[in-house]
């Protein structure tokens, strides 16, 4: 009982990066922006993160360096995929390649360094409860973060006016112009909130999950893993979550296969994520081809059940949106 | 665009290079790079002698292969992110060729590689169109996992079933005879064969995509899918035949990489060129005639920037840096011509 929750505490912590950055993407494909560029917008920040809290000894200050780092990537994604109304997916590809070469570039001194990282927070009293003290009484401020970013977002997204205005410009940008909403302005903003929310994730990542900055981090490939499973989770921010923590319990089960194959060499495990990536966006997205709908048609249980695991990406997802053009 | 003249347009190019140059400033001087010197020490390392020439040529030509190829999928409107793995996958399948003839071969044996190299390759490649046109999946993504899976492969056989008697190191496979190494431009360590290849991959791709009637089908999918079904292009037969063929010519590029450069099997065979070659193809607005000159300015900075942790202490990504700030400019400035014009047609 005590491996199985200390394996749950270690899947919730390899999974905080993970959900962060999920979050931000489902927040900005919500709004209508695909931004691809965060795999190297985690590195980055990820970096910017730990140089900031070995500079000023701060980590919680290197945190909202990462936050900024990640915000001002998703600003000029924005900038010029909105405003200038060039090609989301060109300029979030560059932005990947650029960032992650920066990341490297202006890490160079920080390479191997010491420095301070999040440690654990200690809950009072629920140390010595049996199940729940193992997994939550002493664990990374990351995964409390993640946590309560899970509910806040769901509760934004579904249950408040901001929330609506978000789903409005990412469903139909015309509707929602004409019921005076800015379109434009509101859709920068949720990338730029986004943004933020992914440079949290590459702190987590150098600051708790992977504390330390070096060639390579250890975090490379990640945001192409959120990316998918923003898919997988249909833009819902509780699925998605959850498809974070699915893909961390891949992560964590990696170390054990490790043992129970010795005569695979180690770093083939690490790229084991990337097929799972394929087959889950390939189950996810078998649903909308012809013959497997036909199928589902005809079996009401499984017509029930694709009902509950429909998605729909964002109407408008990846549209541009020019107001000039009217309604 | 065509209505500017040669004159704005040349302004304009000028403008993104400025754009260009003042970024990479911005973001380079902070970490300790003196722009002038650090220039100077780019373009120094990157041409000052023959052997350096050699260099550039030599990742000129996996770097033209993949650019060229990825003209094609993307005249289909289709994302060739999986052209890193392609490069990968065709070096696996070059060296798997070569593995029976350990003591050495003639040119049979190598263009048996070369054409194993081309399969593997196209292979990777069809994988990503079947996942595509069969399993909705974004080519992006299965792209990018075939990268990551290609990689996988190459760190399993140079551990496990194709290591070096005695050590497995991420040095690599045991070298190959030197019998199966393309010959020798002179006594640089550029081959002429890979320089022929290359050459040749852009004259294919120019009269495959300009000169044929599959070229012009190949466009008129890219435009409108929906049309093309209803004239019966058969777009998905097309979408992977062009996956195959930009695939094939990544596959080649890692060839060259296996029997010119490194001579064999590394982690590291494909140098990050895919990646690249996707930013030269984009930098050069996917015109065919500007793809060997951009490719032979990168290749410049990417041999040029060795120097730099040597003389500057500054990490040799700046080239990747300064490649990205590039394309990124460039990006910025046609958007700022189109909001421009827009603001002038709106008055």
């Amino acid at each position: 009982m005590d491996t199985f929750a200390l394996t749950i505490a270690a899947i919730l912590m390899a999974g905080a990066p993970l959900v962060l950055a999920t979050l931000g993407e489902t927040l900005t494909e919500k709004a209508g922006i695909i931004n691809l560029s965060l795999d190297g917008s985690i590195l980055l920040s990820a970096m910017a993160a730990f140089a900031c809290s070995a500079t000023f000894d701060s980590p919680w200050l290197g945190m909202a360096a990462g936050a900024a780092v990640g915000a001002a990537i998703a600003g000029a994604l924005g900038v010029i995929g909105i405003f200038l109304g060039q090609s989301q997916l060109a300029v979030g590809f560059i932005l990947t390649l650029l960032s992650r070469d920066l990341a490297y570039f202006l890490g160079h001194n920080f390479s191997r360094q010491p420095g301070p990282d999040l440690g654990l927070w200690t809950v009072p009293g629920l140390g010595k409860t049996p199940f729940v003290g193992l997994i939550f009484g002493s664990q990374s401020p990351v995964v409390y973060l993640s946590l309560a970013a899970i509910a806040f977002s769901w509760w934004w997204m579904y249950r408040t006016e901001g929330g609506m205005r978000l789903r409005a410009v990412g469903e139909s940008p015309r509707a929602a112009f004409g019921r005076g909403i800015r379109v434009r302005l509101v859709r920068l903003c949720y990338c730029l909130a986004g943004g933020a929310l992914v440079g949290l994730a590459g702190g987590a990542y150098s600051l708790a999950v992977k504390p330390g900055w070096g060639r390579p981090q250890g975090c490379e490939g990640a945001g192409w893993i959120a990316l998918a499973i923003v898919i997988f989770g249909g833009w819902h921010p509780v699925r998605t979550a959850l498809g974070a923590f699915f893909f961390a319990a891949l992560q964590v089960s990696g170390i054990y296969l490790q043992e129970l194959f010795p005569s695979i060499p180690a770093p083939v495990f690490q790229v084991a994520p990337f097929p799972m990536m394929i087959l889950t966006l390939l189950a996810v997205n078998m649903g909308r081809v012809g013959w497997v709908q036909d199928i589902v048609r005809r079996h009401p249980f499984l017509k029930a059940l694709s009902r509950g695991w429909s998605i729909e990406a964002p109407a408008a997802l990846g549209q541009d949106f020019d107001p000039k053009k009217g309604l | 665009m065509n209505r500017d003249s040669l004159l704005a347009q040349i302004g304009w190019l000028a403008l993104a290079l400025l754009l260009a140059l003042l970024l990479t400033v911005i973001v380079a001087w902070p970490a300790g790079a003196p722009p002038l010197e650090t220039i100077y020490v780019l373009f120094k390392g990157g041409v000052s002698s023959w052997s350096k020439v050699g260099r550039v040529l030599a990742g000129w030509v996996p770097l033209t292969l993949c650019s060229a190829g990825l003209l094609i999928p993307f005249t289909a409107r289709l994302w060739n992110i999986g052209v890193e793995g392609q490069v990968i996958m065709g070096a696996i399948f070059c060296t798997a060729a070569l593995r029976p003839f350990e003591d050495g071969g003639g040119t049979g044996v190598i263009l048996l590689a070369l054409a194993a190299s081309v399969a593997g390759g196209a292979f990777w490649a069809l994988l990503a169109g079947l996942l595509r046109v069969f399993g909705r999946v974004h080519e992006i993504f299965s792209g990018l996992g075939l990268n990551f899976v290609a990689l996988g492969v190459t760190l399993w056989l140079i551990f496990g079933p194709w290591k070096r008697p005695g050590v497995a190191s991420m040095s690599g496979t045991k070298p190959l005879d030197i019998s199966l190494w393309l010959p020798r431009l002179g006594n640089l360590s550029v081959s002429w064969v890979g320089l022929v290849l290359a050459c040749a991959a852009v004259v294919l791709v120019y009269i495959l995509l300009h000169r044929t009637k599959w070229g012009l089908k190949m466009r008129a999918v890219g435009e409108n899918p929906k049309a093309a079904t209803l004239f019966a292009l058969g777009p998905r037969r097309r979408l992977l035949q062009a996956f195959m063929l930009c695939g094939g010519l990544a596959g080649l590029a890692g060839a060259t990489q296996v029997l010119s450069v490194y001579h064999r099997l590394l982690p590291n065979i494909s140098s990050g060129y895919g990646y690249t070659a996707l930013l030269v193809s984009m930098m050069a607005s996917f015109r065919l005639s500007l793809v060997p000159f951009i490719c032979l300015f990168f290749a410049v900075l990417n041999v040029g920037s060795i120097q730099l942790p040597l003389q500057l202490n500054l990490d040799s990504s700046l080239s990747g840096v300064i490649q990205g700030v590039m394309v990124l400019s460039l990006f910025i400035v046609q958007g700022l011509r189109l909001w421009l014009r827009q603001r002038k047609e709106a008055d």
